[in-house]
């Protein structure tokens, strides 16, 4: 009992600092901040100097140094096929993200209740998960009408599988005792699966989502270079990425890369912000 | 005779008080019960031809070595499993599937991670929809202020100590008015300090009302400072190796464990208990022994 009125009392004192001087005093962040500012001075100094000590650095060395790349940046942001490609890859990624979550749940979640939809379902899925996402790209080329919409089922392959079976053996796994204190309590069937399982799978599927968001963000890019991004302007950032390697800048090139890093980060803060706000109980970790 | 006399009075008196709500409580029984687990090629019996009753407003206690098979017949009262023969009676009426009849606290917590304690506590209730909204805040008010939990009734599980866990607990099961409480090493993992705290407070709260009990443990001390009767099981396939009447005195502090009657109780326990654990010993290091 004291020791929870002394948390709570050291909490209390913890809550009065801002939120900018609690940032600003966090030691993690700024380590992470230095390890940063590290690695750019030393990718700038391997490429500034091709050579030490009479050996050439293998790999650094060809890379432009960051001064260019962000001098090539700065000039690209007045150019609208630029942030047209963010737009397109991000709408990309969040149409088959989203369709992948809502088919992914509810089927995981089925395969996980109920034996018959499992015995029925679950083989020609186990078959056609190990296929990658990319090798159906060219089927998905001829079966879908339009560039776009086979893009968009691509990345939905991409989450889809990871989505289902991180929902499937969350549920399954699920502890027996609490399904036992519900059913003792007079839950039915109806109040279990609302009541127990989906809020019990609930972590492992913003885990699902998590994983899933990486790959669609590999499986756009990749399915953007294949199929030369579609008729729109910018093409997305995959294209971008492409047709900078083709007309031989590769400070662009890298622009690319590193703008599909910052894209990436920032939909998996999306995703995790999400899992903080739906279970308000793993905040507490 | 001035002692027995008064000793009979004490008895009178609680027999009285347990008549009194005997009409939420009831008797439990198994009769000729078997289970086993297993392929029928390699099938071992855990239970075997068991027979127990278990009388109304009693709180029995049910010791034995570990591996016995309490959890199997706590599973088998609570209709969580069937008997593959025989019969798991309440009031006289087969069990066939859990209930709310019957509450059982589990050996690890057993609260929803993902639902306060109060949210908890109300989970039964709500899902029945058998009582009114204020009423039922009520109910659960007055059980968050027995169980001593008023500050924590917004707390997740996880922010709560194992103690406090238990409590909770205790409350989630109370709130559905069970006929029987059945519990299943309530108090492993705790601490020794809130062990006994939580021994004390949960006697307390059974003298309240006298609700039909049975509490599975493996310690001996906490068996005989909570029981009415005790049951000392074998190894198995699990039988009743003695039924030992605990008689002392109610209202129970913990020095009672210190007098000289809690003593004998413990030594006849401590031996039968020995026979049987040696039981096993020998089983399972034959060769060492003969």
């Amino acid at each position: 009992m004291t020791d929870a009125v002394q948390s709570k009392s050291i909490s209390s004192v913890s809550k009065k600092k801002s939120k900018l001087e609690k940032m600003l005093t966090n030691k993690s962040l700024w380590r992470g901040v230095v390890a940063l500012i590290g690695a750019i001075i030393f990718w700038e100094v391997c490429s500034q100097s091709k050579v030490w000590f009479g050996v050439e650095i293998p790999w650094i060395g060809k890379v432009p140094p960051p001064t260019e790349v962000i001098a090539a940046w700065q000039k690209i942001l007045h150019y609208t096929g630029y942030w047209e490609s963010w737009y397109l890859s991000t709408g990309r990624v969040f149409a088959g993200f989203t369709i992948a979550m809502i088919i992914g749940i509810p089927f995981g979640l089925l395969l996980a209740v109920n034996r018959y939809f499992r015995d029925v379902f679950f083989p020609p899925f186990e078959i056609l998960r190990p296929i990658p996402p990319l090798a159906w790209v060219p089927a998905s080329i001829i079966f879908w009408p339009t560039t776009e919409m086979s893009i968009a089922f691509v990345t939905f392959l991409g989450a889809f599988f990871t989505i289902v079976i991180n929902v499937l053996g969350g549920a399954r796994s699920i502890d027996v005792q609490y399904l036992r204190a519900a059913q003792s309590m007079g839950a039915n069937q109806w109040d279990l699966f609302w009541k127990v399982i989906l809020p019990g799978t609930l972590p492992s599927i913003w885990t699902g989502a998590a994983v899933g968001m990486g790959i669609t963000w590999e499986v756009v890019l990749a399915s953007e270079m294949i199929s030369g991004g579609g008729q729109q302007g910018g093409g997305g950032l995959g294209f971008f990425i492409w047709s900078s390697y083709m007309g031989g800048t590769v400070a662009q090139v890298i622009v690319g890369m590193i703008s599909i890093g910052i894209a990436g980060y920032l939909s998996s803060s999306f995703i995790r912000y999400l899992g903080v706000i739906t279970m308000p109980w793993r905040r507490l970790f | 005779m001035q002692q027995s006399d008064i000793k009979n009075k004490n008895n009178s008196a609680d027999i009285s008080s347990a008549e009194k709500s005997t009409e939420n409580s009831a008797s439990l029984e198994l009769r000729n019960v078997c289970r086993g687990f297993g392929d029928e090629w390699s099938r071992e019996e855990v239970i075997s031809d068991f027979s127990l009753s278990i009388n109304p407003g009693e709180l029995t206690v049910l010791v034995g070595p570990s591996g016995c098979g309490k959890t199997t017949l706590v599973n088998m009262l609570a209709g969580f499993d069937k008997p593959d023969t025989g019969q798991v009676l309440l009031n006289e009426k087969l069990i066939t599937g859990p209930g709310m009849d019957r509450m059982v606290v589990f050996q690890e917590t057993a609260l929803m991670p993902w639902l306060t304690a109060y949210q908890n506590v109300v989970f039964g209730p709500k899902i029945r929809n058998d009582l009114p909204g204020r009423e039922l805040k009520k109910k659960a008010d007055y059980l968050f202020e027995k169980v001593g939990l008023v500050e924590f009734k917004d707390k997740y599980p996880i922010q709560l100590s194992g103690g406090m866990q238990r409590r909770a607990e205790l409350a989630r099961a109370m709130i559905n008015d069970p006929l029987v409480m059945i519990m299943d090493e309530p108090f492993r993992g705790l601490d020794a300090m809130s062990r006994e705290l939580m021994q004390e407070f949960f006697v307390r709260l059974f003298e309240e009302n006298r609700r039909t009990n049975i509490f599975v443990t493996s310690e001996i001390d906490e068996a005989i400072f909570l029981a009415d009767r005790l049951i000392v099981l074998s190894n198995r396939p699990t039988s009743v190796r003695k039924i030992i009447d605990i008689k002392l005195p109610r209202p129970r502090e913990l020095n009672v464990l210190s007098s000289t009657e809690a003593y004998k109780y413990k030594r006849d326990a401590m031996e039968l208990l020995h026979e049987e654990a040696l039981k096993n010993f020998k089983r399972s290091t034959p060769k060492a022994d003969s």
